[in-house]
């Protein structure tokens, strides 16, 4: 373990979801732990174990019922919904398992999204984004449409979109789930290429051990529970 | 978000769905188009039926029979030719005239020409109690009303049917069954949309009129006051004479003023009315509006999701949305607006109804199309607003 700062708390999480008047799931029981700047972490396990359930109170997307999540020593739970939205724009990127992308933007204007909920010019957002889209490779496809590229070129564009803004932690749920094996190899090594190029801490959702085994700590759900943290190769 | 940066967001989400967009306009279009068209021919039609009345000079009094309730039916007239000569006798003043009128409708012929037309009996002073005159000819004379005499005066348009390109004057025409000469005719007034047309009238000497009527009774007295100062007290003048003879409920005395403060009135809630029934679609086009709204926001509601996941507000979304409303209906406004004076535009070139585009009724058809954009497009906005970032994200 390094002594890097914190980025992120989380302490004696859970999550109950309310279905109906008096039915219950605990979808996460008691959670803690810690991810520092340039982190680079992995979460694994089984189907319904309460990785996702995790990861959106990780990115602020959602308060827990329980326990803290304290983002640069802020706890998640007393910040207004404005707040929240702040929160997510300034130091969040999401990547997701189906890409999000909005089907009637091109590439650069899928890219700019995120840019246009903080204040900054046109030029500037669109020069921004042209710059993260050469990043991740995808220079000459800045005016194609999300239909006009493959699959592993549509999660590119998602993170160029979430890397854009310069955020402190990307979370990727999944990232390559919708995607072929090597497809899927290629957009874990961006992701970890843009991570270690930039510091940005690293918070990935993965079935595949390889990808967990490369992060600098894998932590197992199971049943809403940290069952264990595996110490990577990194 | 800048404002700018919503009203683009807002503009592209619309150009996307083009037709939608287009016929969810149409709507709001057709609503603030017939509010412009129908208060305008409310209001013109009200201003054609004053300027008339104005045109009678403010110094005219009318005695007609009823108690002057405009909802009563109609009471059949007690007056007589005596109370005109009653009325001339004891009000005061050099200048003032009093004259009296029997209306009806009979066909007149002459020549094998036949048409339906208003009939009026008058009194010597009767045209000029009305401010009408002769083209050619002259007037009756008090003889010719002390005889019975069957003159006759023929309006503009009578005379054009009855005798093109002739001069009617001398020549005979029937009117009911009884022949009459023509002695002269009107001068034309042009046609009006509303009430009878002045230039299809003909003029008879009352005593000639009530004998084509079969009645000693007339319709209506007119009573021109020597100025406007001494109206009031010529009222009560002759209600008093009047009261005399009849219950005051048989007639009553109207100054110009009251008559178009009534009829002005009548119109006024003509036009409200014909606004509130056109408001009516208006108010349908704002429901539309709503309605594709909502769908809108459920069909988006994945990109609501990620735009808040990107960082969006919860009043970024709703005022996205809003903006798509109030866009929808403005542009619908605007165009039926411009539709409404077009429209009020030709229909006062081709029918004979002025129609007057009011200030208050354009700025009221565009502000209520803003309102009810903002209206009914606050429960989608705050709908797409109110959505939770993880489920909007997870909905397919
Ligand atoms: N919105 C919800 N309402 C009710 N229950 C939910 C909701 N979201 C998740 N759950 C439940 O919470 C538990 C954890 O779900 P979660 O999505 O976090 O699992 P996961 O580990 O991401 O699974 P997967 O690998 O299949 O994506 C599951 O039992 C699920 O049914
Ligand atoms: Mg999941």
């Amino acid at each position: 373990m390094t002594d890097r700062p914190v980025l992120l708390e989380a302490i004696d999480v859970s999550r109950i979801y309310r279905l109906g008047r008096d039915v219950e799931v605990p979808a996460l029981k008691g959670v803690s732990f810690t991810v520092e700047q340039g982190d680079h972490v992995a979460i694994v396990g089984s189907s319904g174990s309460g990785k996702s359930t995790l990861l959106n109170l990780l990115g602020a997307l959602d308060r827990p019922t329980s326990g803290e999540v304290r983002y640069d020593g802020r706890d998640v739970q007393t910040l207004s919904d404005t707040e929240l939205a702040e929160l997510r724009n300034r130091r969040i990127g999401f990547v997701f398992q189906s890409f999000h992308l909005l089907p009637r933007l091109s590439a650069v204007d899928n890219v700019v999204l995120p840019l246009i909920y903080r204040p900054g010019g046109r030029r500037e957002r669109r020069q921004r984004a042209i710059a993260a889209l050469t990043s991740v490779g995808l220079g000459d496809r800045l005016d194609h449409r999300p239909t006009e590229l493959s699959g592993g070129q549509q999660q590119r564009v998602a993170i160029a979109r979430a890397v854009v803004t310069e955020p402190a932690l990307v979370l990727a749920d999944e990232p390559t789930g919708n995607l072929d094996t090597r497809t899927g190899e290629e957009i874990m090594a961006l992701l970890e290429q843009l991570h270690a190029e930039r510091d940005t801490a690293l918070v990935v959702i993965t079935h595949e051990a390889e990808i967990a085994a490369r992060a600098a700590r894998a932590i197992e759900l199971r049943d809403g529970l940290i069952v264990g943290t595996a110490e990577g190769d990194a | 978000m800048s404002l700018r940066e919503s009203f683009r967001v807002a503009m592209s989400a619309l150009v996307a769905n083009r037709l939608r967009s287009a016929l969810t306009t149409l709507g709001v279009l057709i609503g603030v188009m017939s509010v412009v068209l129908l208060v305008a021919i409310g209001q013109g039609a009200r201003e054609e039926i004053t300027g008339a009345i104005e045109g009678l000079g403010s110094n005219l009094l009318f005695v007609l029979p009823g108690d002057g309730d405009f909802g009563a039916a109609p009471t059949r007239s007690q007056f007589t030719l005596d109370d005109v000569d009653e009325l001339d006798r004891e009000l005061p003043g050099a200048d003032r005239r009093v004259a009296g009128s029997v209306v009806g409708g009979e066909p007149v012929q002459a020549e094998g020409e036949r048409l339906t037309t208003t009939v009026q009996g008058g009194t010597a002073g009767y045209l000029d109690v009305v401010v009408r005159s002769t083209a050619r000819g002259q007037p009756f004379t008090e003889s010719d009303v002390a005889t019975g005499r069957r003159v006759v005066l023929l309006g503009a348009a009578v005379a054009d049917q009855l005798f093109p390109g002739q001069d009617p004057i001398g020549r005979t025409i029937t009117v009911g069954s009884i022949r009459f000469r023509v002695v002269g005719v009107m001068e034309r007034v042009g046609g009006t949309a509303f009430g009878p047309d002045r230039d299809r009238e003909v003029y008879l000497p009352i005593t000639s009129a009530q004998r084509l009527f079969a009645t000693t009774r007339i319709d209506a007295i007119f009573v021109r006051a020597s100025s406007t100062a001494t109206i009031d007290d010529d009222r009560e003048i002759i209600e008093r004479v009047l009261e005399r003879r009849l219950e005051p409920e048989a007639f009553s005395v109207l100054s110009q003023d009251d008559i178009i403060g009534v009829v002005g009135d009548i119109l006024q809630i003509l036009t409200l009315v014909l606004a509130a029934i056109a408001g009516i679609s208006l108010l349908v086009g704002g429901v539309g509006v709503s309605n594709i709204m909502l769908v809108s926001v459920s069909e988006r509601t994945r990109e609501i999701g990620l735009r808040k996941a990107l960082g969006a507000r919860t009043r970024d979304i709703t005022r996205q949305f809003l903006l798509e409303a109030m866009v929808l209906t403005g542009i619908g406004g605007a165009i039926g607006l411009l539709l409404g004076i077009g429209l009020a535009e030709l229909v006062a070139l081709f029918a004979p109804i002025p129609a007057e585009v009011t200030l208050w009724s354009v700025l009221l058809a565009l502000g209520v199309s803003v309102a009810v954009g903002l209206l009914f497009g606050v429960l989608p906005a705050r709908r797409a607003g109110r959505l939770d970032p993880v489920e909007a994200l997870r909905h397919d």
